[in-house]
């Protein structure tokens, strides 16, 4: 009985944990209330996969009302794969928050911080499991206003700004997803994805269809931060408390990348279409303006997690790059990175939380010899930041692999040269880092610092310990991805 | 504050039940023409805010107290997904509402009742909280233009 509502729990176990919270008002109860919330969606999207697997596409009808009239969610390959990444970052960020929120926040605000979690997560997994146009749209705000809130809370007064700059910026993001669906709808009628899917082909020239298409274009794109449109992510990633920038970093961006999928392939009808926009050519060029501009920004950056965010530009630009093929080698690199870079970007934010924790600090100078004192923290942010770079044993070695073979496939080999001295520009950040966590004298802050506790170091460590995993056995990563990529490509949904 | 003005007050006396009703009709009404929890949750919060505009805020509080409001906001949306829940247990999808009653037409009336109560409530109490926040900052902000003054006339 439970397996045949599995796509409406997803989305409502984390939506009623998050008012449990706020009437408890206590913050270990809601602490607990959100462990068990996360965990649960996180085996309601495991227990999704194995139902795709077995059955094919699943359909759910809410309310009961029949699709394309009612709201239908909607699950395939594609985004359960994205379930499974948001809700399994969730889960382990979860249990990383307790530490941290404790000795910031009093009892009362503790409760409110993960309500304001459980509401985003709500809303990133009910974007993804949706199958209606304008329920993405709703899904979105109620992620986007949580996330504000989450980032706002952050212990530096910029927090403040950089959430009221991302309000701005994704309030117009937001608009433009609405004008978008509302064009389609002026055109078939129709708000059901499966139901636009089948309707557009015919109509896909007409110029309220094309304006569709740029409108969710630019609109997903600044939810997603590709460049130039990123200009809210550095100082929201760089100010919000660690818990917020961990999940945001692994969950948030990844959902827009689905979003773009969905629409470009799906809706607008496979490969075809896609091709016949001048839409690859504006990913190529941007995703490699990203990938160099943002590294390079990064490298001149003091802050640390303001370097690791302007990262998370670069690193999405390796995904959007993956998009603009439109081959199932580009898309299946598309979605491996989008695994691949949630678990080392939370990573690398959770083992930042564990330095500040410590030290109050993200400061590069305060953090020489950091080596000495938090060797396990500076190990795995290492490790996390060699799998960006790609190091072959990590798993961004094999996301950068297909990206490669994508790229040669398409005969770019200056492509290949650009990937390669990317990842370089990668080498550089991190070892900034490096150099001033291990060969440099301890700084009087770090100096009095002990290493974190395991309650955090545990947590941050599966995602290592994933990171190095997904670098050797890419059964379940590759595998699903490209079953992923060629239902993509051939529109079936 | 505008105490002193007895024509407010008399006028917002009057006004204050009807608007109250008014909101009930709205909400209760929704079933059969337009209106619905959103509306009304609006009409009903803005009786009280009428009230606290005239009779000031403390008077406001008195009658529903931000605590109350606190739990009022989450409670409706628990109430909302909770129906939902309950729907599920009887056999049916989230928020089909059929089986609450043995005639599935009196079950889809009486679930809709339900949520539109949820929305009700969480509309009504997140116009009170934002009210009560901002004019929080301007009480605050009198008393500190009261203590200047009062410095001023030492």
């Amino acid at each position: 009985m439970i397996a045949a509502h599995l796509p409406a729990l997803q989305v409502v176990i984390p939506l009623l944990a998050a008012p449990l919270c706020a009437i408890l008002r206590r913050g270990t109860i809601a602490w607990v209330i959100a462990v068990v919330a996360n965990w649960l969606a996180f085996a309601v999207s495991i227990g999704l996969l194995f139902r795709v697997l077995d059955e094919g596409v699943i359909s759910y009808a809410m309310g009961g009302w029949a699709p394309p009239i009612g709201i239908e969610y909607r699950v395939d390959l594609i985004n359960v794969f994205v379930l499974l990444v948001v809700s399994g970052v969730g889960a382990v960020i979860i249990p990383f928050a307790r530490a941290g929120t404790a000795a910031r926040f009093d009892s009362t605000n503790q409760a409110w911080f993960y309500t304001m979690y459980l509401l985003a997560l709500t809303g990133l997994l009910g974007v993804t499991i949706t199958g209606d146009a304008f329920n993405i749209f709703v899904f979105l705000e109620v992620s986007s206003l949580a996330s504000y809130v989450m980032i706002a809370m952050g212990r530096d007064k910029r927090s403040l700004t950089a959430a009221y700059q991302y309000l701005i910026m994704g309030t117009v993001g937001a608009t433009f997803i609405v004008i978008g669906v509302g064009l389609l709808w002026a055109m078939t009628g129709t708000l059901n994805l499966y139901d636009l899917a089948q309707r557009i082909p015919d109509i896909e020239n007409t110029r309220p269809v094309l304006a569709a298409l740029a409108f969710l274009t630019v609109g997903i794109s600044l939810k997603l931060a590709l460049f130039p449109l990123h200009l809210w992510l550095p100082n929201a990633y760089a100010y919000a408390p660690a818990v917020a920038s961990a999940f945001l970093a692994g969950t948030a961006t990844k959902v827009g990348i689905y979003l773009l999928l969905r629409f470009f392939f799906t809706v607008f009808g496979g490969e075809g279409f896609f091709l016949s926009t001048p839409l690859p050519e504006v990913f190529l060029v941007l995703s490699v303006v990203a990938i160099f501009a943002a590294s390079t920004v990064a490298v001149f950056q003091n802050n640390l997690k303001r370097m690791f965010a302007y990262s998370s530009v670069a690193q999405i630009g390796f995904i959007t790059l993956g998009i603009s093929y439109a081959t199932e080698t580009g898309l299946t690199a598309a979605l491996v990175h989008l695994m691949n870079h949630a678990i080392m970007k939370a990573g690398i934010f959770m083992l930042l939380g564990c330095v500040i924790y410590r030290l109050a600090s993200m400061r590069i100078d305060d953090l020489a010899g950091i080596g000495r004192k938090m060797p396990f923290t500076t190990a795995g942010i290492v490790i996390l930041g060699l799998g960006l770079l790609g190091v072959p044993g990590t798993s961004g070695f094999i996301s950068k692999w297909w990206l490669v073979l994508a790229a040669l496939e398409n005969g770019q080999w200056w492509l290949v040269a650009l990937i390669v001295i990317a990842s370089l520009i990668t080498m550089v950040y991190v070892g900034r880092f490096v150099e001033a966590a291990y060969f440099r004298e301890p700084s009087e802050k770090a100096m009095n610092v002990r290493e974190a506790p395991l309650a955090m170091l545990i947590p941050s460590y599966v995602l290592v310990a994933a990171t190095i995993y997904l670098g050797f056995d890419t059964t379940w990563s590759v595998g699903l991805a490209l079953d992923a990529a060629a239902s993509l490509l051939s529109a079936a949904y | 504050m505008m105490r002193d003005t007895i024509i407010l007050r008399v006028v917002a006396k009057l006004l204050l039940p009807a608007i109250l009703i008014f909101a009930f009709y709205v909400q209760f009404h929704g079933d059969y023409g337009p209106g619905g929890g959103f509306q009304a949750g609006v009409a009903a919060a803005g009786a009280i805010i009428l009230y606290g505009m005239i009779f000031g805020i403390p008077a406001a509080k008195h009658v529903i107290p931000t605590t109350v409001v606190e739990i009022m906001v989450p409670l409706g949306v628990l109430i909302f997904a909770g129906t939902g829940v309950v729907s599920m247990m009887l056999g049916e999808n989230y928020l089909n509402y059929s089986p609450l009653r043995a005639a599935p037409g009196d079950g889809q009336h009486m679930g809709i009742l339900i949520v539109e109560a949820g929305v009700f409530i969480t509309v009504a109490s997140t116009m009170l909280a934002i009210f009560y926040g901002f004019g929080g900052l301007a009480d605050e902000a009198d008393a500190e233009a009261a203590e200047a003054a009062e410095d001023g006339e030492k």
